[in-house]
């Protein structure tokens, strides 16, 4: 293995073209519109939907979700109706229909929620309930894209997702289908964090 | 190995009408939306130059940056292996599996594996694998390979998709409607993902200082895959470096965009360390790249963050269709990309083209792509690899342009040709041109007669 190492290594080097100057990156758009609004629009572009709540989270959740008898949540805020299991069994929660967590932020310009594993417990409740409620603080909203890779959460995370809406495909036809394999559905409460 | 015929295979292409037209507006349309969302960020120009720069930059350093890449990734926990080639990658792949008795494999898209031929060879050593983004899982079950970098399936139409999975997963035949389809595929793969002991996905983008990888996809299969199987294998090529976290600002505002038009796809994932008490394997590919690094008309296909634009765009690829390039990279960016595989294999790819240039000005990386599908043919005139009617056609039009005396005659000879001459001779086997179109009738006057004779001056 060790000598595959190498000679691309080296195979690289005797071929690296001329040096070309690493360029400063301008901060685009880092005084664009953060508010909840822009938010939420860029959010729908993608298929997500903003619901201000109403009572607790815990109630905008219920409200949501009327008929959802497996609820599971990852933030203190909101009781599920079941804990959340062990992050070494993530199978366990596939009978799942509705998953909650709050993001540590969002970002105004694509509607998108940071999430890691130190947000979900366990990863795969992004993705395999059949629907996500996020909590969003409306202060924790960055205004870019290229602003949201300067926050550290980035260097620490074993696992971080931006999820934008929820999963999609159009792979026939070109026709649009909300909820692929991943969540069907991705709602975003704002609510302070507590 | 035999030679890819282009214009063979993209004549049958034509004949399925309804197919070709809707894959000429399918991807008409995608182009169409990826004009107006780039068009909404003003900084679009700056945001391709910057990516460029960064690119350049990092190919120029990449010995470097793959260092830095493996000392961070294992500082994390990744295991990293290198693979010079397609042959080494699988059995890396394969040798991981083996260790960890991992027998079922969920595994995301990933052109590279694609390149790599990794299914057949797994599949040979008892390995089953469930591709799982739909456009990819269809190609699978039909035993076609993707006919797009973005969209796998993009020349199957709903009854086409109806009919592979009706053979192959017990959908009903007679029901095309597509969220059925879309929605069989996805409860016919979930199971997969609970029993698998591996998965795999490829990457989008490799950062030195983190040693993290990014993948961007839609339907959440990768993210499911990975965060639930107690193995994730990521097959990455040596040239997806970018130094930092940050220029990720710039290539995940374009990639997109410039793929589908939309803002960004629904889910960007990023890859530090594994989950505790589970693996991560990074195998870093080299099949060719290095290479290519040293080539130096055509090193800057490199910097390509396969988003397809330059497909979308390519009036060619639109009314050819992916699988006429008999290769895993089709459009504007496989003709320039595969020659660096096998030159002979592919020689007749720089020929399918108009070089209208439309692929270099939508490239979010500014590939000169048009400009290296011109230096391709240079290269393979110059190898002697051109077909027989195709180089004395060349032959002879050079001695008739370089003379103008001769030009003349030919011009009105072809001319008084047109009104003239039977069909049969007209359209013979020498005239490609005329194959699938109408020679146009001949003006009265060539330019030079009237030239002549409305300005009356001397020539």
């Amino acid at each position: 293995m060790t000598g595959s190492r190498e000679q691309i290594l080296a195979a690289v080097r005797g071929h690296q073209p001329a040096p070309v100057e690493l360029p400063e990156l301008p901060d685009f758009n880092a005084d664009a519109d953060t508010s909840l609004v822009a938010f939420g629009d860029a959010l729908a572009r993608l298929g997500g939907r903003l619901v201000m709540p109403e009572g607790t989270p815990a109630d905008t959740v219920r409200a949501c979700h009327p008929q959802a008898q497996v609820i599971v949540s990852a933030t203190p805020e909101v009781a599920g109706t079941r804990p959340l299991p062990d992050a070494a069994q993530p199978g366990a929660l596939d009978d799942v229909e509705v998953g909650v967590v709050r993001a540590a932020f969002g970002v105004a310009e694509t509607g998108s929620v940071y999430l890691s594993e130190a947000e979900f417990g366990v990863n795969a409740l992004g993705f395999l309930p059949q629907h996500l409620v996020v909590l969003l603080d409306p202060a924790a909203i960055l205004p870019g894209i290229q602003q949201a890779w300067r926050h550290p959460a980035f260097r620490s995370a074993r696992y971080a997702a931006l999820m934008t809406g929820p999963s999609a495909t159009a792979d026939i036809e070109g026709v649009l289908i909300r909820g692929a394999q991943g969540v069907r559905s991705l709602t975003v409460i704002p609510c302070a964090a507590p | 190995m035999s030679r890819v015929d282009h214009a063979e295979a993209s004549s049958r292409f034509i004949e399925a009408k309804d197919h070709a037209d809707f894959h000429d507006q399918r991807l008409w349309d995608l182009r169409g939306k990826r004009d107006t969302e780039s068009r909404k960020l003003p900084e679009w120009e700056a945001l391709r130059m910057l990516a460029s720069q960064i690119k350049e930059h990092t190919l120029s350093h990449l010995a470097d940056y793959l260092e830095e890449f493996e000392r961070n990734a294992k500082a994390n926990g990744i295991v990293v292996h290198w693979a010079r080639d397609a042959a080494e990658h699988n059995e890396t792949v394969y040798r991981i599996l083996q260790q960890h008795g991992a027998t079922t494999l969920v595994k995301s898209k990933s052109m590279l594996t694609d390149e790599c031929e990794m299914r057949p060879y797994l599949a040979r050593r008892g390995v089953e694998i469930i591709e799982t983004d739909l456009g990819e899982r269809i190609q699978q079950l039909d035993d076609e390979p993707p006919s797009h970098i973005v969209v796998p399936a993009v020349h199957k139409l709903r009854a086409d998709v109806a009919e592979v999975f009706a053979r192959h997963i017990g959908t009903d035949p007679g029901n095309h409607d597509v969220p059925y389809l879309a929605e069989s595929q996805r409860r016919h793969t979930r199971p997969y993902y609970l029993k698998a002991q591996a998965a795999m996905t490829g990457a989008n983008f490799a950062v030195a200082e983190t040693g993290s990888f990014v993948v961007c996809t839609n339907e959440g299969n990768a993210d499911l895959g990975a965060n639930i199987a107690p193995l994730h294998i990521a097959s990455i090529g040596i040239e997806k470096l970018i130094p930092k976290l940050e220029h990720l600002g710039v290539f995940v505002r374009m990639l997109s965009r410039s793929a589908l038009g939309s803002p960004i796809t629904q889910i960007t994932s990023h890859f530090r360390a594994p989950r505790p008490g589970t693996e991560l394997h990074v195998v870093l590919v080299d099949n060719g790249r290095s290479e290519r690094l040293g080539m130096a008309d055509f090193w800057r296909s490199l910097k390509c963050i396969r988003c397809g634009a330059c497909m979308n765009t390519c009036p060619v690829y639109r009314r050819s269709g992916g699988l006429s390039y008999g290769s895993t990279y089709s459009g504007p960016i496989g003709v320039i990309i595969d020659p660096t595989f096998d030159l002979r294999k592919y020689s007749s790819l720089p020929f399918a083209s108009t070089l209208n240039g439309s692929c270099t000005m939508v490239c979010p990386v500014k590939i000169d792509i048009h400009a290296q599908i011109m230096k391709w043919r240079e290269v393979i005139a110059q190898r002697h690899q051109l077909p027989m009617v195709k180089r004395e056609a060349m032959r002879l039009a050079g001695k008739v342009l370089a003379s103008p005396r001769l030009y003349r005659a030919a011009v009105e000879a072809a001319a008084a040709g047109i009104d003239h001459l039977p069909r049969t001779l007209l359209y013979n086997p020498f005239n490609a041109w005329g194959r699938q179109r109408e020679v146009p009738a001949a003006p009265a006057l060539t330019f030079r007669q009237w030239y002549l004779k409305h300005r009356g001056g001397k020539p």
